[in-house]
């Protein structure tokens, strides 16, 4: 392209100029289109603490409240149910607990719960969040295999939770299920979403 | 072969020819027509698989106009009315039982959608065997390509519409695949639902880009894709080249003119086709659960996942393979390793035209192996197909692992296997059978 060699330098930096000018304009009004994609300021006020009357949960029963849109499960475990937890500790992908996001500090313990006998978690299968459905029973009678000692089963990828939430090794879900920030009123009353009382 | 090369229309005198000329001279009405329909010449030996790209331009016209209409009674809301329903699930069933013939339209819709690729993957097949993506059509394909996924997404759109239990909780599933992302993820989850959780903010978007943004796209996209057929002219299933051999005036010796000859004989695939979409959408709009699945008659409930969830039928191929990865790799898990594969078992199509390395287009013309290998690719891909609408077991990981491999292997082996190959000569001329 030899164009007799006249290229005019000044006028084709000053187009450069101008398209680079123009590029960032076009950009910067993308920014009010991705913002509102965003969740508003109504959605993140809504995620409010729930609290709960749990005085009627019985041994071996499960109660599920809703928080920020999510199932939140709040399980009275009997002392067989809690009896399968350290029997577990190779087969599930995280006994201990180890990853810090999946719960506070003060459920970083082998039941995961502040209380021993209940657990409270978000029901939410941390694969791709469907729900997973209560498999209590142990053995096959609930469709699982004959060693099942009971616990959770997701529908929709098959990952499978023991009582305390976490996730058996080598299933799609890569962690145990989220204890929720949560504090006891009284005996009878949690506070889910927030950690102090009153606070 | 490009609107522009036809001389413009010269009037007879009459009042129509008055009317052909005045707009010729404003816009090129003559040159498209015959450019597009009555001097686009097409090989004269379409079989059977040639009537999927009209019926697909069907598909699509009866998707848009039902559509309009039911825009017009549905309503985008997830807040909960007076009897407790969502105002978007009460809606539609608000056009189901009141709007006189909603439900039909509604059932021309939702039938709609899986005629829409049931058809898709004919059309597709037909290229598959026929090698119609091969040079010079590679653009052509491309373009198809890009229709697939757009219309992937619309699908995935309209289905969370409904908002039943198979709505809310796949629209759940697969914007968490997002999250799988390593760092970004998360966010960008949350950039696509608008909340933290599948909402009312999720289901006002979803609307939007269903019958604005993709519907736009999609169409832009039909365009391109017969604008860049109609450049290169069709392929047919003798793979030759009808434009290697021209009559004095410079017409294919096998084309015949698209119009009439070809849009007569759509009309007779078109006649077919509607006697089989009519039997489905009045006889079984729910296809047994594959059309219409028996969780979304219930309304979205964010606390509890049904018991067996599963993507509409034309999803779970891909689904499939997501559930057969479960192996942690270079430090990422499997989750992200899953959104990975079946992202890439859909766009691993574009990559056709440069995978098949056979000397020649048309099955006709090639061997066992290449036989064999579609054929087994086919399978493969309706077990995995049957799979993904199943629970998750032993069993079913194992064999879609297997259909997975394969599914993998047949497009990334194809540059070798596809030479291996025992070839038949090609005819100068398409023949007919």
């Amino acid at each position: 392209m030899s164009n007799q060699g006249k290229m005019d330098c000044g006028r084709r930096r000053l187009v450069v100029a101008t398209a680079a000018v123009g590029g960032v304009g076009a950009v910067a009004a993308l920014v009010p289109f991705v913002s509102s994609l965003l969740p508003s300021e109504r959605a993140k006020a809504a995620g409010a603490p729930v609290e709960v009357d749990i005085s009627k949960l019985e041994p071996g029963q499960m109660m599920t409240v809703e928080w920020r849109g999510k199932p939140v499960w709040i399980i009275n475990r009997t002392k067989e149910m809690l009896d399968t937890l350290p029997k577990l500790a190779d087969q599930v992908a995280d006994p201990k607990s180890d990853v810090a996001s999946q719960q506070p500090d003060y459920a970083k313990n082998e039941t995961r719960s502040i209380k021993p006998e209940l657990l409270v978690v978000v029901g939410i299968c941390t694969h791709l969040g469907c729900s997973p459905s209560s498999k209590f029973k142990a053995g096959a009678e609930e469709g699982m295999a004959a060693d099942w000692v009971g616990g959770f089963l997701c529908p929709c990828h098959g990952s499978t939770f023991d009582f305390a939430g976490r996730v058996y090794k080598a299933k799609p879900a890569p962690t145990n299920l989220e204890v929720p920030p949560h504090v006891y009123l009284s005996d009878a009353r949690i506070l889910i979403g927030e950690d102090k009382k009153g606070a | 072969m490009a609107a522009g090369n036809f001389e413009k229309y010269k009037s007879d005198g009459s009042l129509g020819g008055n009317l052909l000329e005045w707009v010729d001279a404003r816009f090129p009405a003559t040159s498209m027509w015959k450019g597009h329909l009555s001097e686009y010449y097409a090989p004269k030996n379409f079989n059977f698989w040639y009537f999927f790209g009209s019926l697909a331009l069907l598909v699509l016209v009866i998707q848009i106009v039902t559509g309009i209409f039911l825009v017009m009674h549905y309503k985008p809301d997830a807040a909960l009315n007076a009897a407790g329903v969502p105002i978007a699930f009460a809606s539609v069933e608000y056009i189901m039982r009141d709007v006189p013939g909603g439900w039909l339209i509604r059932y021309m819709h939702s039938t709609g959608a899986s005629a829409f690729f049931i058809v898709v993957y004919l059309h597709m097949f037909r290229g598959l065997i026929y090698g119609s993506y091969r040079k010079p059509r590679e653009l052509t394909w491309l373009f198809g390509v890009g229709i697939f996924l757009v219309l992937m997404g619309e699908a995935f759109f309209g289905y969370l519409l409904p908002w039943g239990q198979m709505s809310y909780w796949g629209a759940q599933v697969i914007v968490n695949l997002f999250g799988a992302i390593p760092v970004v993820g998360n966010d960008l989850s949350i950039l696509i639902r608008g909340d933290f959780v599948v909402g009312d903010a999720t289901l006002n978007r979803f609307f939007s880009f269903h019958v604005i943004a993709f519907p736009l796209v999609l169409l832009g996209l039909v365009a391109a894709h017969v604008l860049a057929l109609h450049e290169t002219g069709s392929n047919n299933p003798d793979g030759v080249e009808i434009k290697a051999n021209k009559d004095e005036n410079g017409i294919p010796r096998d084309g015949i003119p698209f119009h009439p000859y070809y849009t007569v004989k759509d009309i007779v695939g078109v006649v077919v086709f509607l006697m089989a979409f009519s039997a489905i959408m009045f006889w079984a709009p729910e296809g047994a659960g594959l059309f219409l699945e028996t969780p979304n008659f219930y309304p979205a409930d964010p606390l509890k996942t049904p018991p067996h969830i599963a993507p509409v039928w034309y999803f779970t191929p891909y689904y499939s393979i997501l559930r057969a990865i479960v192996w942690n790799f270079f430090g990422l898990d499997a989750k992200f390793w899953g959104v990975v594969a079946m992202g890439a078992s859909v766009v691993i199509f574009a990559f056709l035209p440069w995978l098949d390395r056979s000397p020649v287009k048309s099955i006709r013309y090639r061997g066992p192996i290449t036989k064999v290998m579609i054929t087994l690719f086919v399978i493969c891909f309706f077990i995995l197909g049957y799979l993904g609408t199943q629970s998750p077991s032993a069993m079913g990981e194992l064999i879609s692992q297997i259909c997975t491999v394969f599914y993998f292997g047949f497009f990334l082996g194809m540059p070798w296997w596809s030479r291996m190959d025992k070839f038949k000569p090609v005819p100068e001329r398409v023949t007919m059978k």
